[in-house]
Formats: structure tokens, C-alpha cells, sequence
């Protein structure tokens, strides 16, 4: 057997991270890697640390130790990273390959320069702007030097309208692709629940990301919400070539798409392997899932169940 | 219909209590009045009567509220939310109208009583139009929450004050220079508030309006404490001066020589660089800059999420308001021939915010008309004079001005919570399509 594609092939790795908060340590000491054109899945109980990891990876924790290692075009080059590391650079872009050491870099800088966007787990869209204008905001990056910081724009002049009509086109495919055409012109906050969970990916996905970190993106979604979910997961992955990060607590969810399952528990990783492994895996279920003796048995149905679709 | 009977216990119940309320209130304020006799002791004076009337006002007031809220509403039916009418005619005209209103006002009135009514209602309002659209920016679009936007208006106003005489240059370039030393201030505001936000950003730029203000008290060498400056060059039309005698503006075009011509050129300045700043902020609305002012008072953490420098974008927002508040000020200096501190209190920051807040943030047509508004109607209060028929000579209607603006403002919050044009029209739309079903 081949080894897997997150040793083989990997796009993001995190190296002995730790995130403290005073005398609580969030996380701990975790290495992970996630490989380039899977479908990764973090997962653990609440208060695991998921959500402060992925905040780690994102540029909006600082973490205390810890190296997070990304490359678009892959980090097979150890000798690179370990150069880069000892400088206090936060990016190389010698011969063409990008690498970035996110734990130095800002948020915003993350998003612009590594490519790494993100969704919410309580959605984070501007709520008072249409479906359509949160689109386009999402492409602000490319859109600005088009614009000529606001002075091509302020004149009219027709490369800035050319890059809008783009930015709009590109949008409206978004739209269509999340079943939203029709709602273009509407504010997001008035739309129901599920169609804003879609739209904030969608809007992750018109920053042009090389890699989507998606916080619970099936939380407070029905049966039939979660499978569409699913699907427009697996079409990011296999037609815009995105890979992708997920934390989720739907079982059901993460067995179907993922390919890689990282699975926390207090702050520390118990286990790592495609899904059939983890699920074999006696400290996932005794950790994730409770170690009482009826629950056990209820959650190992669950994952069963997960498995056999 | 509910029984009547119950509705009226309710209701006298209920006003016999707002009368207790008022009778508490007033009784220490209103039934005696402390005045000075003969021999300067102060006497009680009773006001009985006073006292009653307050109560019978109060109790009579809730007893006809409590009636009225008590009347069978018609169920009104559920509307879907019309499109906003299209009125293609009103900008052309309302610029027509705004363009006439100077030229006709002497011709009406002729030149001397039209003073006031360039002056007052005419450039001042447009001024606060200006610092209104400015503030709009920082506070309509990008949700800082600016208390301290006299600071920039001081420092246009002082800059052309200081500037004018010292390197003789015209208003025209000076005007400019005001804008951007204002927006410099707004830039050095801007850093170190750049991670506050809501009540913390306000109370520090009201602060840095505080500081602005007593800097320009206590430094007497350059501005010549609360005494202000003046004898500045005041505007010229082009180079040529608006005075009497035979190099004068009224000379020059055969006219009458009038007071009136200068304000009316300044009106026109005034409307100009008005509607400069109206299409300046309505394109950048349009553009990525105005869509990430919107975005940030939207979800600053969404902004960073995708890629969005907050920094950059707050500094803009702050830099850009205070330009206007810049060129607002270099035009104040020119309209009053004095600035001094006293123009550039809190109380100035509170009325152009509340122009902002009650206009509808965001919106340029509500602010205009809130400007219109506050600064028109309670300069307007100063004219009615045909009250005192009613309450008497010693009635002074200017002195209630400021109680009727609060009742004013009160009310539109009850009825208009989120300002007079509160409708946010989205910057880019798409063609409406059928909703699959």
C-alpha cells in the first residue's frame, strides 16, 4: 500500500504546536499534516481544541510553540522549510514556490498571501449586504490594484469596470453553483439558515483559496441540508481542485467526505488515519464518544451507520 | 370592541398615576420660585396654580395615550416591501432649486434682508451638509464611531486662518491644504485607536477632540487663545475682492455694490464642493474601498477572514472623513472672518452626529435632510415672532429651540429608529431571475 497522500503529498503541516491561555493549555503539542486534494477532518469532543487550532492556522491566535509549515505546491522540501524557519522571514518566494510559516504572519495576510480562507462556526457574513455584494467583498484583494487603489474606479476609467464586471461574473457562477441566484440582491442576514452556511463558503471560495478551513460547516443543518453539503464539499474539491480542513461533529458528515481524520481530545492528538482506521480505533471512541458502557454501543452504531454511506 | 367600562378605569387609574408622577416631579421645581426682593433676600414665591396646571396636563396627556392606544387596530395587510419608487426628477430639481434659492433671495427681499437668509440658512446648512457627508463616511459606512469630528473641523478652519496670512496664499490652494491637514490629523487619530471599537473608539476621539480644543486655548503665541483669530484674507472672486469703490466685485460686473454678492459666491463654493463630496462618496461606495468600509462595520473578523487589511481600511475611512471636515472648516473660517475655539466644541462633534444618525446612516439624501432639518428648523425657531402675540412679550421662542430639536430627535427614534432614509440600496445588483421552485 501506498503511503497516504498526507505523508506523500502534503500541502500543510503543523509541527508540536501549543496554544496556552494562562494555565489552561488549549492545545497541545499536536503535529498534523493535511495532504494536498483531501478532504480533512478534525474532529473531538467539545472543548478539544479544534476550533482554537483552526484559529492557530488562520492567523487569529498567535500560537505559544509550534510550527504551521504551507505550501501550495507542496512541502516535500525539508531543507527549505528548515532554512526558512531559522530566518525571521514569514515567506520565501525564491524559484517560484511559495512557502509560508503561517504562525508568523497576521490574519488578513494569511488570507491574501497563503491562500488559506475560512468559514465560522456562528456565520460571519455581513449581514446587511446583499448575497451577491459579500461575493464580490470576498474578491476585494484582486479587485483593489484593478481599481487602482480607488483612483481608476473614482474616474470611471474602464479597466476597473472590466475587473468588476468579472468579479460580478464570477459571483453570480458562485450563486448559481449554491442554489442562490435567485436571492442575489437580497441582504444575507434574510436568508434562512442553511442558504448562509452555503453562502459563507461560497464566499470563502471567491478569495481564490488554495486551501478552505471550514469550523462545523454542518452544524444546524438537517438531514438533507448535510448531503447537499456534502456534495458542494466534494465538487470544491474535485473541480476547483481546493483542499480542504473541516472540524465537524456530524459523524455521519465526516465518514462520508473525509479522506483524513485527525482527532483531538484536551487539547491532544489521540489519533490520526483514514476513516476506517479511526473508527476502528478504541481511544476515539472511548475519548470522543464517552466511555459508559450504553453510549459506547449507541456511538459505535453511529459510526456504523456513518460508514455505510 | 372591548367593554367600555373597564377601558376608562383603566384609563383614569393609569393618568391619576402619571398625575402623582408629575405632581412628585414638579412639586419641588415649580410650586415655589426663589426671586430676590427689595433688599436682594431671596423670597418664596408661590406658583400654585402652575403646579396644578402641570398635573391637569400630565394626568389628561396619559389619559388620552391610554384611550388612543387602546382603539381597535385594523389588521394591516402583509405587504411585500415595494421597490423603492424611482424619482429620475427629483435630483435635477432639488439642484435647481438649491441653485435659484440664492439668486432669488435678494431679489425677493432685496439685498440687505437676504442676508440672513444666504447666510444662515443657506451656507451654514450646506456647511453642515458637508461635515455631514464627511462624518457619514466614517460613521454611516465604516461604523467607527467618531465623537470627536469638531477636532478635524478646527484644524481646517485654524489652518486657513494660520496659512493665509503667513504665505499669502489664495483660498484656492489653501483649501486643499486644509482638507489634508485635516485628514493628516484624522490618519494620526486613526493609529492608535485602529483596535477599538464601538463605546472605546468613541470615547477616545472625543478626547482627541478635548485635546485639539484646549491645545487651541492654550496656545496663545500661534492662535491667540479663546480670543480667536481674525483679519485673514477673506474670499475673493478669483482674485477680485468683494468690496465697494471701483476695484471691487460689484464694480467690476456693473452691480450695485451689496454685502449679499460674497455670500452668494461663497454659497455656490460651498454648493460645489458639496456636490464634489456627494459624488466622491457615492462612487467610492461603488468601489472596493467603500465596500470594505461597509464590510467592516458589517464583521470586522470576516473583513481579516478574507484578506482584508482592517487596518488600512479604518485609516482610509478616518483620513477621508476628516478631509471634508478639513474643507468644511477652511470654508467656516471664510463664512464667520473669526475662528476661535468656541466654534469647535463637543457640542459641534453632537450636532453633526446626530445630522448622521438621524439622517439614516449610510444614506446621502437622509443626511441632507437632517441637516436641513436640525440646523433649519431650529434656526427657523428663532423667526417666530408672531408667538409672542400668543404667550406674551416676554416669550422667546430661541430659547426653546434646543427642547423642541430634543423632542424632535426623541420622536424620530420612536418612529424612525434607524433614521429618515434608513433603506440600504445595495452597491451592485443582479437582474432578477424566477425562483426555481
Amino acid at each position: 500500500m501506498s503511503s497516504p497522500r498526507w505523508i506523500a503529498d502534503p500541502l500543510l503541516r503543523v509541527d508540536r504546536l501549543t496554544m496556552r491561555f494562562g494555565g489552561l493549555v488549549a492545545v497541545n503539542d499536536v503535529s498534523f499534516a493535511v495532504g494536498r486534494g483531501d478532504i480533512t477532518a478534525l474532529i473531538g469532543p467539545n472543548g478539544a481544541g479544534k476550533t482554537t487550532l483552526f484559529n492557530c492556522l488562520t492567523g487569529f491566535y498567535k500560537p505559544t510553540v509550534g510550527r504551521i509549515a504551507f505550501s501550495q505546491k507542496g512541502l516535500q522540501d525539508e531543507g527549505r522549510i528548515e532554512a526558512l524557519t531559522a530566518t525571521a522571514r514569514r515567506f520565501s518566494r525564491d524559484g517560484g514556490e511559495d512557502l509560508f510559516l503561517l504562525e508568523r504572519m497576521p490574519d488578513y495576510e494569511i488570507a491574501r498571501k497563503a491562500k488559506v480562507a475560512r468559514t465560522f462556526q456562528n456565520i460571519r457574513l455581513f449581514p446587511g449586504m446583499s448575497a451577491l455584494e459579500n461575493l464580490i467583498i470576498a474578491q476585494h484583494v484582486a479587485l483593489t490594484p484593478a481599481s487602482g487603489y480607488g483612483l481608476f474606479g473614482l474616474f470611471g476609467l474602464p479597466i476597473y469596470r472590466r475587473a468588476e464586471e468579472k468579479a460580478v461574473a464570477k459571483a453570480e457562477d458562485w450563486l448559481k453553483r449554491i442554489g442562490l441566484r435567485a436571492r442575489a440582491n437580497d441582504p444575507a442576514g434574510e436568508l434562512p439558515y442553511g442558504d448562509q452556511r452555503r453562502l459563507e463558503i461560497a464566499r470563502a471560495m471567491c478569495a481564490d483559496p488554495c486551501l478552505l478551513c471550514l469550523d462545523e460547516p454542518a452544524a444546524g443543518l438537517n438531514n438533507a441540508e448535510s448531503a447537499d453539503l456534502a456534495r458542494l464539499l466534494h465538487d470544491i474539491r474535485d473541480r476547483d481542485g481546493v483542499s480542504l480542513l473541516l472540524i465537524e461533529h456530524d459523524m455521519s458528515v465526516v465518514m462520508a467526505i473525509s479522506d483524513h481524520i485527525v482527532v483531538l481530545d484536551y487539547g491532544q492528538k489521540i489519533a490520526d488515519g483514514a476513516p476506517a482506521e479511526v473508527r476502528e480505533d478504541p481511544a476515539v471512541i472511548a475519548a470522543y464518544l464517552g466511555v459508559e458502557e450504553e453510549e459506547e454501543a449507541a456511538a459505535e452504531a453511529e459510526l456504523e451507520q456513518g460508514a455505510r454511506r | 370592541m372591548t367593554a367600555p367600562q373597564p377601558l376608562l378605569a383603566r384609563a383614569f387609574r393609569e393618568a391619576g398615576l402619571a398625575a402623582l408622577i408629575v405632581a412628585g416631579l414638579s412639586f419641588p421645581i415649580i410650586s415655589y420660585r426663589a426671586e430676590p426682593d427689595f433688599n436682594n433676600n431671596l423670597t418664596l414665591q408661590p406658583r400654585w396654580p402652575l403646579f396644578f396646571i402641570f398635573c391637569a396636563i400630565g394626568f389628561a396627556l396619559r389619559f388620552l395615550l391610554t384611550l388612543w392606544s387602546a382603539r381597535p387596530k385594523a389588521a394591516r395587510p402583509v405587504e411585500a416591501p415595494k421597490a423603492p419608487a424611482k424619482r429620475p426628477w427629483l435630483a435635477p430639481l432639488g439642484l435647481a432649486a438649491l441653485i435659484a434659492y440664492p439668486l432669488l433671495m435678494p431679489i425677493l427681499l432685496g439685498p440687505q434682508a437676504a442676508l440672513k437668509w444666504v447666510d444662515t440658512f443657506g451656507v451654514q446648512i450646506l456647511l453642515y451638509v458637508l461635515l455631514g457627508w464627511g462624518l457619514n463616511i466614517a460613521v454611516g459606512l465604516a461604523g467607527l464611531l467618531d465623537l470627536g469630528y469638531a477636532a478635524f473641523y478646527a484644524v481646517g478652519a485654524y489652518a486657513y486662518a494660520l496659512l493665509a496670512p503667513a504665505t499669502g496664499l489664495s483660498f484656492w490652494a489653501l483649501l486643499p491644504v486644509s482638507g489634508l491637514l485635516a485628514a493628516l490629523w484624522g490618519f494620526c487619530i486613526g493609529f492608535p485607536v485602529l483596535r477599538l471599537r464601538g463605546d472605546y473608539l468613541a470615547i477616545v476621539t472625543l478626547a482627541f477632540a478635548e485635546i485639539v480644543r484646549i491645545v487651541l486655548v492654550n496656545w496663545d503665541v500661534v492662535t491667540h487663545g479663546e480670543q480667536g483669530l481674525f483679519g485673514f484674507p477673506p474670499i475673493t472672486f478669483f482674485g477680485i475682492p468683494f468690496i465697494g469703490g471701483p476695484r471691487g466685485f460689484a464694480a467690476h460686473f456693473g452691480l450695485h455694490f451689496a454685502a449679499v454678492h460674497k455670500l452668494i459666491f461663497l454659497y455656490f463654493v460651498v454648493l460645489a464642493l458639496a456636490l464634489v463630496a456627494n459624488a466622491v462618496s457615492i462612487r467610492l461606495r461603488r468601489l472596493p474601498l467603500g465596500r470594505a468600509w461597509e464590510a467592516l462595520r458589517e464583521d470586522e473578523i470576516a473583513c481579516r477572514a478574507l484578506g482584508l487589511d482592517t487596518a488600512n481600511i479604518k485609516l482610509t475611512a478616518f483620513a477621508l472623513g476628516a478631509f471634508f471636515a478639513g474643507v468644511a472648516g477652511c470654508l467656516f473660517a471664510l463664512r464667520q472672518g473669526v475662528v476661535s475655539p468656541s466654534s469647535f466644541t463637543f457640542n459641534e462633534s453632537a450636532t453633526i452626529l446626530a445630522i448622521v444618525v438621524l439622517g439614516g446612516r449610510g444614506s446621502q439624501w437622509g443626511v441632507a435632510l437632517a441637516a436641513m432639518l436640525i440646523v433649519g428648523a431650529s434656526e427657523l425657531l428663532r423667526e417666530l415672532d408672531f408667538l409672542k402675540l400668543i404667550f406674551g412679550p416676554n416669550f422667546d421662542p430661541a430659547q426653546y429651540r434646543m427642547l423642541l430639536v430634543g423632542l424632535a430627535m426623541v420622536a424620530m427614534m420612536n418612529f424612525r429608529p434607524r433614521g429618515i432614509v434608513s433603506a440600504r440600496q445595495p452597491t451592485v445588483t443582479l437582474p432578477a431571475v424566477e425562483r426555481q421552485a
